[in-house]
């Protein structure tokens, strides 16, 4: 497999056959349950993030992977083959480590062969490949260097090249981006992206960022106490989050509990038909749906509600303000940033934009 | 941040001690070596370079020398391949059980060098237990003579004696070397043995170094484990300054012989130094 034959592969088309198989995996470290039947199928050419909080399990997922761990139930397969009876040299995967562990006794170059001259190819191909794969991340000015002369934004880059020079199926991930500062982190979520859809190599990402994953991912599954909480595009997971935690944890949201009664929904002093099942019911209102209602003509379904601004922080091109409700409801609004000092206002939504979510029961 | 009067405070006694302890005597020996002794055994206070032609020209001092050299590499490499094994095992392998097998490796260091001197005579003796078992299981008639009072004794008991030296800084080396980076050689398509060769075993070098001149050093200058199992063929270079500086009272040539020592060690260690931050990359 060459690079300009998978780069041919769009990340958008769906693949016949997924790469990764994972399924059903478990992993537990003596009576603590790390993981819990985890299936998940990552396509050719897929960027796909693991998102989740520390403690989630979604680096141990990555370990299993890269066989590191092993499942202690539960069947990893790529294409045709077992990978979680194969040791981790033999895995066509390859790793990007958190603190890069680069090779501290071998210059940038020798870190970057180091794959290639473990697989015993001949000098010279590997004296191109590293070359190529130096260019490719910008770095070949420092090929002689320790890992130790170069700053840690260029370390992440060698760690990418010396994982890319072999040419894995599949590129796992480990927060390789952590350790960077705010500004050099939003430079290299582009470089990293733009990479992967250049080389057409399958990513899995792991990340505890919600930001960093909705901007680079194809999909993304959330993990949430060693479980899957949700798999989706981002757009899918924002506008339809499956559950309160999906809601909470990707963006901000208003968790509204109702109640539902032959078609309407009612939740403290507001109320809007919606054809559910009655009982109880939780919906999620992102903030950006809810609007100030300031006078002016208003669809017929929409929901109103007046209230007192608590609480107005500025972001830039948004505010974010707290509104209490006279029933004791709060609700959080997201306006444009120009709306001044409010008091009093009117707000209301589509109830098409309040979704209805299953809640998060506590796990341990 | 701290007053001239704190620092003068803690670094005088140590500057005092070690002028008064170290420098002191070792300036001392560097004139005694200098000097000469007359037939009715009076040091004679006027400078000469015989003692060090004599160590030249007398072939027992350079000989004894060099047989202690050799006798202090056999137990460096012993020592290693024992110790380098070890910690291997302990740090990478041993899981749950490492503090324990710590412990049994340090122990042996607790039991005085004297009761393990004279253990080794225990068990290679004539009466010994080795000969005893050998004789018993009549894999040979006679008591193996070689055992004791020969270099063979020397290089065993010294090696079982500063095995734990070599292992102690070799372990430290292995357990300060990062795991992932073993994670990424596998995860680069490295097997276990391409792993050791190209990850572990070049980034434990400061720790063999170390331990290797623990053990060199140590035993080049060892004098308890000739006089108690060396006997005749396995005399040791310290045996030789002892008996100067005792019996023979001829201390201007002991303190030649130990100058030359002191020089020998002070270099190796200035080299094993240079080399250990060469390979150092933390």
């Amino acid at each position: 497999m060459t690079t300009s034959e998978t780069a041919t592969r769009s990340a958008d088309t769906p693949a016949q056959a997924p790469l990764l198989r994972i399924q059903n995996v478990a992993k537990s470290f003596g009576k603590n349950v790390v993981l819990r039947d985890i299936s998940l199928d990552v396509a050719e050419g897929e960027f796909l993030t693991i998102l989740g909080e520390s403690g989630s399990g979604k680096t141990t997922l990555l370990r299993i992977i890269a066989g590191f761990e092993s499942a202690s139930a539960g069947e990893v397969w790529m294409g045709e083959e077992r990978l979680d009876r194969q040791p981790p040299y033999r895995r066509r995967v390859n790793t990007v480590f958190q603190h890069y562990a680069l090779f501290p006794h071998l210059t940038v170059e020798q870190n970057v062969a180091y794959g290639l001259r473990v697989a015993r190819r001949p000098e010279a191909e590997i004296a191109s490949r590293v070359a190529e794969a130096l260019e490719k991340v910008k770095m070949s000015a420092h090929a002689k260097s320790k890992p130790s002369k170069i700053s840690g934004g260029q370390q992440q880059r060698i760690a990418l090249a010396r994982a890319l020079v072999n040419r894995p199926r599949l590129l796992l991930l480990d927060e390789p981006l952590s350790a960077l500062d705010a500004n050099l982190r939003r430079q290299m979520q582009v470089e990293l992206k733009s990479l992967q859809r250049e080389v057409g190599i399958s990513f899995i990402f792991v990340t505890h960022d919600q930001e960093e994953a909705m901007v680079m991912s194809d999909r993304i599954a959330l993990l949430r106490s060693g479980e899957l909480e949700q798999v989706a595009t981002p757009r899918e997971i924002y506008k339809r989050p499956a559950t309160a935690y999906t809601a909470q944890f990707i963006g901000h949201t208003n968790l509204l509990k109702g109640e539902v009664q032959g078609g309407v929904v009612r939740c403290a002093s507001l109320t809007w038909t919606a054809a559910l099942p009655n009982g109880p019911a939780l919906f999620s209102l992102r903030p950006e749906s809810v609007r100030l209602a300031l006078g002016n003509a208003l669809p017929a379904e929409s929901v109103r509600v007046s209230g007192k601004v608590r609480h107005q922080a500025f972001h830039g091109a948004t505010e974010l303000i707290r509104v209490e409700c006279s029933d004791g409801l709060v609700l959080v609004v997201r306006t444009s940033g120009s709306s001044g000092r409010l008091d009093d206002v009117e707000l209301e939504f589509s109830p098409a934009d309040a979704v209805l979510v299953r809640e998060s029961p506590e796990r341990t | 941040m701290f007053s001239r009067t704190y620092k003068a405070a803690v670094t005088l006694p140590p500057l005092v001690w070690v002028t008064v302890f170290l420098l002191m005597p070792y300036l001392l020996m560097f004139c005694y070596s200098f000097w000469s002794v007359s037939a009715s055994q009076t040091i004679i206070h006027s400078w000469t370079l015989d003692n060090y032609r004599q160590l030249l020209r007398v072939d027992v001092y350079w000989q004894t020398l060099l047989r202690s050299m050799w006798i202090a590499a056999r137990v460096t490499i012993f020592s290693l391949l024992l110790g380098y094994p070890l910690a291997y095992f302990l740090s990478l392998y041993a899981g749950k059980k490492k503090d324990l097998l710590y412990q049994l490796v340090i122990i042996p260091l607790w039991v005085s060098y004297l009761v393990r001197a004279y253990a080794w005579k225990t068990i290679l003796g004539s009466d010994g237990v080795l000969n005893t078992l050998l004789q018993y299981v009549h894999l040979t008639k006679h008591p193996l003579e070689f055992l004791l009072y020969s270099p063979f004794a020397v290089v065993l008991t010294l090696t079982h004696i500063y095995t734990p030296f070599t292992f102690l800084p070799i372990y430290a080396a292995l357990e300060h070397i990062p795991r992932n980076l073993v994670e990424a050689s596998h995860d680069l398509g490295a097997t276990p043995g391409q792993t050791f060769w190209k990850v572990i075993f070049p980034l434990s070098i400061p720790g063999v170094l170390a331990g290797a001149t623990f053990a060199f050093v140590l035993s080049l200058g060892d004098f308890l484990a000739p006089l108690l199992l060396g006997g005749p063929s396995g005399i040791m270079i310290s045996n030789i300054v002892v008996s100067l500086f005792g019996a023979a009272f001829n201390w201007p040539l002991g303190a030649a012989i130990s100058l030359c020592m002191l020089a020998l060690v002070v270099s190796l260690l200035f080299f094993s130094e240079r080399l250990e931050k060469k390979w150092s990359f933390s």
